[in-house]
């Protein structure tokens, strides 16, 4: 298989007042074509700013190291003219707040009519067709009659069908969805969740799907990422991770998570103290204030992401869980 | 019921107008928050208040403490209706009733230090403490919740999220209430800090014996910590339960889409599991549906369902829903 999108020691820091902020810290990965890879992590352990240097949407005092390839093209920090070629036309990415993403001043029509006109040379009539049937596809009722109106007359859930379905314009081979149901209900998180699927089945693109939720995740990713503290803690297929997870963090992420479908406890196991500040960060593994299974290695030396089976890596110095 | 109930809560109503002003008035409308809503709480219990956005939930616990007027309905704590309080009377039993918000940075006064902001209930309630009483009390206090005492004079801002809750969960605590409105208070949080919090408010209801209204959006937390469910839409009960049956056997189509729309983390049973997705989305509640509320999405809706608001029946001791066509899943 061939990646879509190849991440090889990416680096994000930030300056601050306070000095350098490392959001992102030497991670790599790559995403195959047809592939959902999950990213999951709390605030701050730079599952989203990882995305944000792929797309060259860093603050402006965000800086990106290392190399991103885009089916073999350097694309990181590339001239935001060359970079246009490729994000929004082959891959393109939706946010938490759909409100924020859209132009408030036009209506749908004119916001996704420009997308295909300029990336795909229609014409009007031709984008304006394009526009009312991808509508269709992300199950906007009256599509037709909706796509004049503007955002503001659109319901949350609506607005992010829009979304989606302006990500879908030039039908791109990756889609990043960061957060997209987070704002949402759960009954209709549960209908964007479906769509996504139906989405992944039908049209063969990859996704990387961007959630502090593990729940989110459990339906839809092929492989999962947890991040922390700007690091990958732990990559696996998504059913032995959720099986038998071998980091200590993902393990204490999964069983702090009161569940639906079990017998209830009388309390929940928790993971100790706070996510760690970025700024002052423990020597050695940056979980181990946390862990209970810290020993005196972890205070000494930083373990590395290794491989411990064929598809699964784990930055822990403990053998098995 | 065994227990005399702390509080009374009898068809309450909360409408907001929202008719526009201007020169020659505007159509009139009305926003009718919470529509008719009946409950008890009992000494010691948590009840769990879930339902999206929209449903009621947050306006229900600020009209149970007085935040908000009351259009119609009474609130009756301990015998008492507290909507007909003057404001002085009100202002005694807030001793016993307190909140605590969702956005834990946000509700704290950021001028204050973490000391003044947990000392000020206790002062205005028992002005005869001395300095160091207070401050005692204080240090007690902030151990309970899993603060270090020693950071009594840091300011909010020197705080993490969940750090910050447990400032207010202090303030809350401080005059050993009798009963606590919890408004989302970890929606905010981060997963591995959602389960201290939610811990925390449990261990300190076992021991000061206080009763919670737990409102969330979060089904999970809401069954992991509540005694009774009550599942609202629209601003009207739809099913009210102890936990069990509420989970296990939920009667209304709402509910029972509600449960199965939380994603469960496990690949194996979320491929498999046989999602009832509702169409569509909630209804403004500035034009809702005729009848029951729930009807314009109700797979079961009928024709009976748009003309008439099925009343709140038992159908046990403990567990009460308003459908025409309750019954389990098929």
């Amino acid at each position: 298989m061939t990646a879509i999108l190849d991440v090889r020691n990416l680096s994000t820091s930030f300056s601050t007042p306070e000095g350098a902020v490392r959001a992102v810290n030497d991670v790599s990965f790559a995403i195959e074509a047809g592939e959902t890879l999950g990213i999951v992590g709390e605030s701050g352990s730079g599952k989203s700013q990882i995305f944000m240097s792929v797309m060259g949407l860093l603050a402006k005092n965000g800086r990106a190291q290392g190399s991103v390839q885009f089916k073999g093209k350097e694309i990181l920090n590339l001239q935001v003219d060359e970079l246009n070629k490729i994000r929004g036309v082959k891959m393109s990415m939706i946010f938490q707040d759909p409100m924020t993403s859209l132009n408030p001043y036009l209506s749908v029509k004119r916001q996704m009519t420009e997308v295909l006109e300029t990336h795909r040379g229609m014409s009007q009539d031709a984008a304006l067709t394009a526009a009312v049937d991808l509508l269709d596809i992300v199950q906007i009722p009256e599509a037709r009659r909706r796509v004049h109106m503007f955002p503001h007359e659109f319901s949350g859930g609506m607005r992010q069908r829009v979304m989606i379905a302006m990500a879908l314009l030039c039908q791109p081979e990756l889609l990043i969805a960061d957060e997209p149901t987070t704002a949402l209900d759960v009954t209709v998180q549960a209908q964007i969740l479906d769509l996504l699927g139906k989405l992944k089945r039908e049209t063969g693109m990859a996704i990387a799907l961007i959630t502090h939720d593990l729940g989110v995740i459990a339906g839809l990713a092929d492989r999962v990422m947890v991040m922390y503290a700007g690091e990958v803690a732990e990559r696996a297929n998504a059913g032995p991770l959720f099986k038998s997870p071998q980091h200590p963090y993902t393990q204490g992420l999964l069983r702090s998570m009161p569940r639906l479908d079990e017998t209830r406890a009388n309390r929940l196991q928790t993971i100790g103290g706070q996510p760690p500040n970025l700024q002052h960060l423990p020597d050695g593994c940056r979980f181990r204030d946390r862990c209970s299974y810290a020993f005196d290695r972890c205070a000494a030396e930083k373990p590395l992401l290794r491989t411990i089976a064929e598809t699964r890596a784990k930055a822990c110095h403990l053998e098995a869980l | 019921m065994s227990t005399a109930p702390l509080l009374s809560v009898q068809d309450l109503k909360v409408h907001f107008d929202v008719t526009r002003k201007g020169l020659f008035g505007g159509p009139k409308a009305v926003v009718k928050a919470v529509d008719g809503v009946t409950f008890d709480l009992r000494p010691g219990e948590t009840l769990g208040l879930v339902g999206e956005s929209g449903c009621g939930k947050s306006t229900l616990g600020r009209a149970v403490l007085r935040l908000l007027p009351a259009t119609a309905g009474r609130v009756v704590w301990l015998g008492e209706d507290l909507h007909s309080l003057d404001h002085g009377e009100m202002q005694q039993k807030r001793r016993d009733m307190q909140i605590i918000f969702q956005d834990p940075l946000a509700s704290l006064n950021p001028r204050m230090t973490v000391g003044q902001i947990i000392a000020e209930p206790l002062t205005v309630f028992n002005p005869n403490l001395s300095g160091a009483q207070v401050k005692e009390r204080i240090r007690q206090m902030m151990a309970k919740v899993g603060l270090l005492p020693n950071q009594i004079n840091r300011y909010p801002h020197e705080f993490s999220g969940g750090q910050a809750q447990r400032i207010g969960i202090a303030r809350a605590m401080i005059n050993s209430p009798k009963m606590i409105v919890c408004d989302e208070p970890v929606s905010a949080l981060d997963v591995s800090i959602q389960a201290q919090i939610v811990n925390l408010l449990m261990d300190l209801q076992h021991e000061m014996g206080m009763s919670l209204i737990f409102i969330s959006h979060n089904l999970s937390v809401v069954r992991h910590i509540s005694h009774r469910v009550m599942v609202l839409y629209l601003g009207k009960v739809m099913e009210i339960a102890d936990r069990d049956s509420i989970y296990a056997n939920p009667l209304h189509p709402y509910t029972q889409a509600l449960n199965s729309a939380v994603p469960i983390p496990d690949p194996d049973l979320e491929k498999q599991k046989d999602r009832i997705v509702l169409k569509g989305d909630l209804p403004s509640p500035l034009n809702p549906p005729s009848g029951c509320p729930f009807r314009t999405r109700c797979p079961r809706a009928t024709e009976i369902c748009a003309q008439i608001m099925p009343d709140l029946l038992p159908a046990s001791s403990s567990h009460y829903v308003a459908c025409h066509h309750a019954g389990p899943r098929d």
